[in-house]
């Protein structure tokens, strides 16, 4: 079934498809909506789920994790300072490998106050030991919930997937609702290996000396390698049954390509429309959005990249006193290679700022016109 | 024909805690947990937050518990609970109890927050603060339950501790849920009683247990029990339970109160006190008995 929707309700649909069965969240802009109809489908029982109305999202986070420890799915969302209050159980849902899935839309941190997009929120969890996905349309965020609790049930490891503030937590798309009954022969129930549970009762994160410690941190790394490979076999078996193929990067147009943006979100739509302009012009463009930032997709960014002249990363986020952070996993991910592309790194689109065709018109003039960058960020509608 | 004679016991044998657990001589704690799940039963499960308890139970892989324990952050032990208890509604496990097991810092303080916001939800849990009146896994530092006059390394005796103590059951009981109680290690039957009652009931229920300290209260280990019994007979900690919001019941009035010095004295925290200092104290205690008193009437 074919509906219009908003950004946020993909995620609530997403949920309410993958039969969550215990959600705790917590409102804040500019997430609400996706909590408020996942109350409203939980109150009219179109989904059979407990919804635990908390007083923050640390609490949220906790409770899901109980629910989670349990043997429950469980489902929440948030954004940026509800996010930031999360961190420490972000720790505590990786180290206790409980796949809790959480739908996070990118807004920038205060001060000042914004609830305007970009990345620095999601990307400060980066070591916290969740899988990311990074969408840039409602039917990917849909597709992406259901796909995430595959692969995160599979490992015992949370997902998060990330969306722009407005730009799609707002934005009506049509998006493709899939059947209840497909969806549920694609995810099955979950049935996790240890739960708590007086019929087995066993201690749960207790004291650990260091001894031991180490060799769990060593498994949760083991189990994230696996994960590429997973967000494959998932996605080519999801686009076998709802016709959508769902993997870890989207490339356009970069076969050929002379020359590549790597982008992430929706910024990585509005490149294709740049890249379009660019072969009109003659100029052999593509873009490569990645879509899978944690694990990191090493294999296909160095596949694709490797045989590139030259690679503009657009960061929609900073690591102050470094550069943009798709950047230096990107220069990350290419040292060492036996060919590799001439790297830029752009910074743009921070705090909501648009970035449009311009933006990527001034990229692509800055990179092809020089054969290396002059300064290690170079910034993008800056008024310096 | 002579009557048979029984023999009633008014606390269950079985046994849910096993020794070779971590708790330290004398520790009001670890006999507090032996007595809660005397009255709970195996089919509990525990959050414990940071606490000494995140001790007491046993390094990985080892537990002294018969039951699941989840070791939770430190502000999370309700909101744990109340994931847990949701979670396990979900896949179909209705009877389990869950109990969160916390200490006066995870509930008077860092705590507070989620324990309020799973009262006001009035979330199927039991929670328990077991009060031993100071972070006493960290190294007794001050909490805000640290009682007024006491030493403890972050109220040294030159700045002993000049505040009340928080008044905890009064918060809670703002918050109007079913159950709420306070029990003592040295009333063991009473406390079972409690735990076994507040099972039975559905929602938030609330239980206070004063838990002494030896090594933070500097007080000898054989002096647990007396105490505890002593915390009672002062009123310094009265016995009592409040349901609904609106019912209290006394459990236990001693037929004179004994003076809170007798109490103060075997406790190395309280040894700088002055005279007067221990008046003062003296003074707090009857007014908040005499508060109590009113409420029970």
């Amino acid at each position: 079934m074919k509906k219009v929707i908003m950004g946020n309700h993909a995620l609530s649909y997403g949920a309410m498809l993958s039969r969550a069965q215990v959600i705790a969240a917590y409102p804040i802009t500019p997430q609400t909506q996706v909590v408020e109809l996942l109350s409203e489908m939980c109150a009219d029982g179109t989904l059979n789920a407990k919804f635990i109305k908390v007083e923050s999202e640390h609490s949220a986070m906790a409770a899901c994790l109980g629910a989670s420890l349990a043997g429950a799915r469980t489902f929440t969302a948030t954004s940026a300072q509800g996010l930031a209050l999360m961190h420490e159980m972000l720790h505590w849902a990786a180290g206790g490998r409980m796949p809790v899935v959480m739908g996070n839309i990118n807004r920038a941190l205060a001060p000042g106050w914004s609830i305007w997009t970009d990345q620095n929120d999601s990307l400060s969890e980066r070591d916290t030991g969740w899988i990311q996905f990074y969408c840039s349309s409602n039917q990917e965020v849909l597709d992406t919930v259901i796909q995430a609790f595959k692969v995160s049930e599979k490992v015992m490891i949370p997902s998060m997937i990330v969306l722009d503030a407005f730009a799609l937590s707002h934005t009506y798309e049509v998006v493709d609702i899939p059947a209840q009954d497909k969806v549920d022969a694609y995810l099955p129930p979950f049935n996790p290996p240890f739960r708590l549970t007086p019929d087995d009762p066993h201690a749960f994160g207790g004291l650990t000396s260091p001894d031991h410690y180490m060799e769990l941190r060593y498994k949760l790394q083991k189990d994230m390698e696996k994960v590429p490979l997973l967000v494959e076999e998932t996605g080519r078996e999801y686009e076998k049954m709802f016709g959508r193929y769902l993997g870890q990067v989207d490339a356009y147009l970069c076969e050929d390509a002379e020359f590549v943006f790597v982008t992430s979100g929706t910024a990585g739509y509005t490149a294709r429309v740049a890249v379009d302009e660019l072969r009109e012009k003659g100029i052999k463009a593509g873009n490569l959005r990645i879509k899978l930032f944690r694990p990191f997709p090493f294999e296909k960014v160095r596949s694709i990249l490797s045989r590139v002249p030259k690679v503009a990363v657009l960061d929609r986020n900073i690591s102050y006193g470094h550069h943009g952070i798709f950047y230096q996993e990107v220069k990350s991910a290419m040292f060492g290679e036996p060919v590799q592309p001439t790297i830029f790194g752009f910074i743009a689109g921070l705090g909501g700022r648009d970035i449009t065709r311009d933006s990527f018109k001034e990229i692509a003039e800055y990179a092809l016109s020089k054969d290396k960058a002059e300064e290690e960020i170079v910034w993008i509608g800056v008024k310096k | 024909m002579t009557k048979e004679r029984k023999m009633t016991l008014t606390i269950p044998q079985e046994e849910l805690m096993s020794p070779g657990h971590l708790a330290c001589q004398g520790c009001g704690a670890s006999l507090a947990m032996r007595l809660a799940l005397k009255g709970l039963g195996q089919r509990t499960v525990v959050c414990i937050p940071a606490c000494c308890w995140a001790v007491i139970d046993g390094p990985f892989p080892h537990s002294s518990l018969d039951i699941p324990i989840y070791h939770c952050a430190f502000e999370t032990a309700a909101s744990s609970a109340s994931g847990v208890k949701a979670g396990l509604e979900m896949v179909g496990d209705t009877e389990t109890t869950v109990l969160a097991w916390a200490g006066d810092g995870g509930t008077f303080d860092i705590g507070l927050q989620a324990l309020s916001g799973a009262a006001e939800r009035n979330d199927d849990i039991i929670y328990t603060c077991y009060d031993n009146e100071a972070y006493m896994n960290t190294g007794i530092q001050r909490s805000s339950a640290t009682p007024l006059g006491a030493w403890t390394t972050t109220t040294p005796v030159k700045h002993y501790k000049k505040e009340r103590k928080k008044d905890i059951i009064g918060i809670i009981a703002a918050h109007g849920i079913p159950y709420i109680a306070t029990a003592s290690v040295a009333y063991p039957e009473d406390m079972v009683k409690k735990f076994k009652k507040a099972k039975a009931i559905k929602g938030t229920r609330f239980i206070h247990v004063l838990a002494p300290c030896p090594a933070g209260w500097k007080s000898r280990p054989e002096d647990t029990i007396k105490l505890a019994r002593l915390a009672v007979q002062t009123g310094y900690f009265p016995l009592y339970e409040i349901e609904d919001g609106e019912k209290w019941t006394l459990n236990l009035k001693p037929k004179e109160r004994k003076p809170i010095a007798e109490y103060l004295k075997l406790q190395g925290r309280f040894r700088h006190l002055k005279e007067e200092e221990i008046a003062w104290i003296q003074k707090e205690v009857d007014s908040n008995w005499e508060r109590i008193l009113k409420k029970c009437a």
